[in-house]
């Protein structure tokens, strides 16, 4: 048995309460981006309603995180996993709150037509929620070079958001009856961007957790490719549509 | 009667130097090995000590930690049985030599103990002890005075200085203790757990001078309070109690790096708690 058993326990409760933590909040991002694409306002309040519980459980994170490290005095890989665990809660809160944002936009949104078929903004989701489940996959078994994967793959997330809001735009230009629909899919298209980048801050985290180190915002990693930097003003191939 | 044997080795074969051909320790020991009669007490250290730092030592009970600070002064040879091989080397001269006297070295590298043990003489004679016993000719009102400042004692005592140092409360007896080691000048200060009989707040004060003697001196401090050793040190020197029932050394390295990235499993299993 190890020698501090009611430690080991607290420790092993903060991991459980990150990963739990985390698949509410993944939950609550698929079920907004639902909500959306259904015109679901129930489903949509449900998420604004629920939103308050992923506020609470990371409190409740925060406070037992400070409880250890006064009562404990945790050290190394201990001190290194309750400091990212805060950060982590942290990053993940906000991201319950992005999902909550998208939710009051389809609940503002109500009976309006759709200003088109969304293509793109699904899209981002899917990517986004696939670089929290990695990000938090990386935590749980504390696998570095995942978490770096997380990070690059926020530059598709990135790029996808450019390319939503230049369409968004020209639908504005068009036609100023469109404006208010289209600003509402900007606001859906920029939390989803914030959402990937909140992953890729919690793959920074596990990088730190597993190494010891913080990489350095502008660091890129020797294993995977550097995208080419997107000039804005060249129009994109492919799907644009939000 | 010593019983120390020596296997002193010239300074030149067992220093280190860096690229531009000097080292920049102050204290080092090479293949260091100790016995006590038969028990094997340290085996093969090797460490180097930065001047005008603080280096920590840290380690499960019977690792050695104390008879390795006691190697840097010659204390150990003032028991019967010790006996050590390999080089402990201050200021480039290995103070093993058969040439070099073993008061010498203690005046300059200094010793503070677990539990406080002024003379039982009055504070001034406390601290003058030492000089008087070096046979110093100059101001010994002000060599005091210097010793009790720089232990930062001098406020609390000053208007007393004839009071016996044993009625002095522990923490202050523990800084009487600091001001008569510094009296003689020490470049190094050993200190050997010289919280561990003393309530928090003096425990704090000594931090406190310890950080301010860092600007002068050397320090070695042994503690098996490990917050201690992360407040205080530069350096961590993490040793544990290897196969051979003899302490290793298992990790020296910076102390902010020891205490959030050890490099040795080791290390993080000692002060994670889940060993020793």
């Amino acid at each position: 048995m190890s020698p501090r058993t009611e430690y080991e326990n607290q420790l092993q409760q903060v991991h459980d309460e990150l990963l739990l933590i985390g698949s509410m909040v993944e939950k609550a991002i698929k079920r907004s981006i639902e909500s959306l694409r259904t015109r679901d306002v129930e489903l949509a309040q449900r998420i604004v309603d629920e939103d308050d519980e992923i506020d609470d459980r990371y409190l409740a994170l925060e406070e037992l995180c400070i409880d250890i490290i006064a009562r404990q005095q945790p050290m190394a890989s201990d001190l290194r996993a309750l400091i990212t665990g805060m950060q982590v809660g942290s990053e993940l809160e906000r991201m319950g709150d992005y999902a909550e944002g998208i939710a009051k936009i389809s609940i503002r949104m109500g009976d309006e037509p759709p200003l088109k078929p969304l293509i793109d903004i699904p899209r981002m989701a899917d990517i986004s929620i696939g670089m929290l489940r990695d990000s938090l996959t990386a935590l749980n078994e504390r696998d570095a070079a995942l978490a770096r994967r997380v990070w690059h793959t926020d530059d598709e997330v990135d790029q996808l958001n450019d390319q939503v809001y230049r369409e968004l735009l020209t639908y504005m230009f068009e036609d100023p009856r469109n404006i208010q629909r289209a600003t509402w899919l900007t606001w859906v298209s920029h939390n989803l961007e914030r959402i990937g980048d909140r992953a890729t801050n919690i793959a920074e985290r596990v990088i730190y957790l597993t190494t010891g180190q913080t990489p350095a915002p502008d660091e890129r990693w020797p294993d995977v490719g550097d995208p080419t930097p997107q000039d804005p003003t060249t129009p994109t191939n492919g799907s644009t549509s939000p | 009667m010593i019983n120390l044997r020596i296997d002193a080795q010239t300074t030149d074969a067992v220093a280190t130097p860096s690229q531009n051909g000097q080292t920049d320790a102050i204290l080092m020991t090479r293949s260091l090995n100790f016995w006590y009669g038969s028990a094997y007490v340290l085996e093969d250290v090797n460490c180097d000590v930065r001047p005008r730092e603080v280096t920590a030592i840290i380690g499960p009970s019977g690792c050695g930690k104390s008879t390795f600070l006691r190697c840097f002064n010659r204390m150990n040879e003032l028991i019967p049985t010790a006996r050590l091989e390999g080089s402990v080397v201050f200021r480039n001269r290995d103070i093993y030599d058969r040439s070099v006297d073993p008061v010498e070295v203690r005046r300059q590298v200094g010793m503070v103990f677990q539990k406080p043990n002024p003379f039982p003489k009055s504070i001034y004679d406390n601290v003058a002890y030492g000089p008087r016993v070096n046979g110093y000719k100059g101001d010994m009102d002000e060599v005091v005075e210097t010793s009790l400042k720089r232990a930062a004692l001098w406020d609390e005592v000053k208007d007393d200085l004839k009071k016996s140092g044993l009625a002095l409360s522990g923490g202050q007896q523990q800084r009487l203790c600091i001001a008569r080691a510094l009296a003689v000048q020490p470049d190094v200060l050993l200190m050997d757990e010289p919280c561990s009989a003393l309530d928090p707040i003096a425990t704090t004060r000594i931090e406190d001078l310890i950080r301010e003697l860092r600007e002068q001196l050397t320090i070695i401090i042994v503690t098996h309070n490990m917050q201690q050793a992360a407040r205080i040190s530069d350096r961590t020197a993490f040793f544990t109690v290897a196969e051979s029932g003899a302490g290793v050394l298992v990790e020296f390295n910076d102390t902010q790096k020891l205490f959030t990235t050890p490099t040795d499993p080791r290390t993080e299993a000692y002060i994670t708690g889940r060993f020793g």
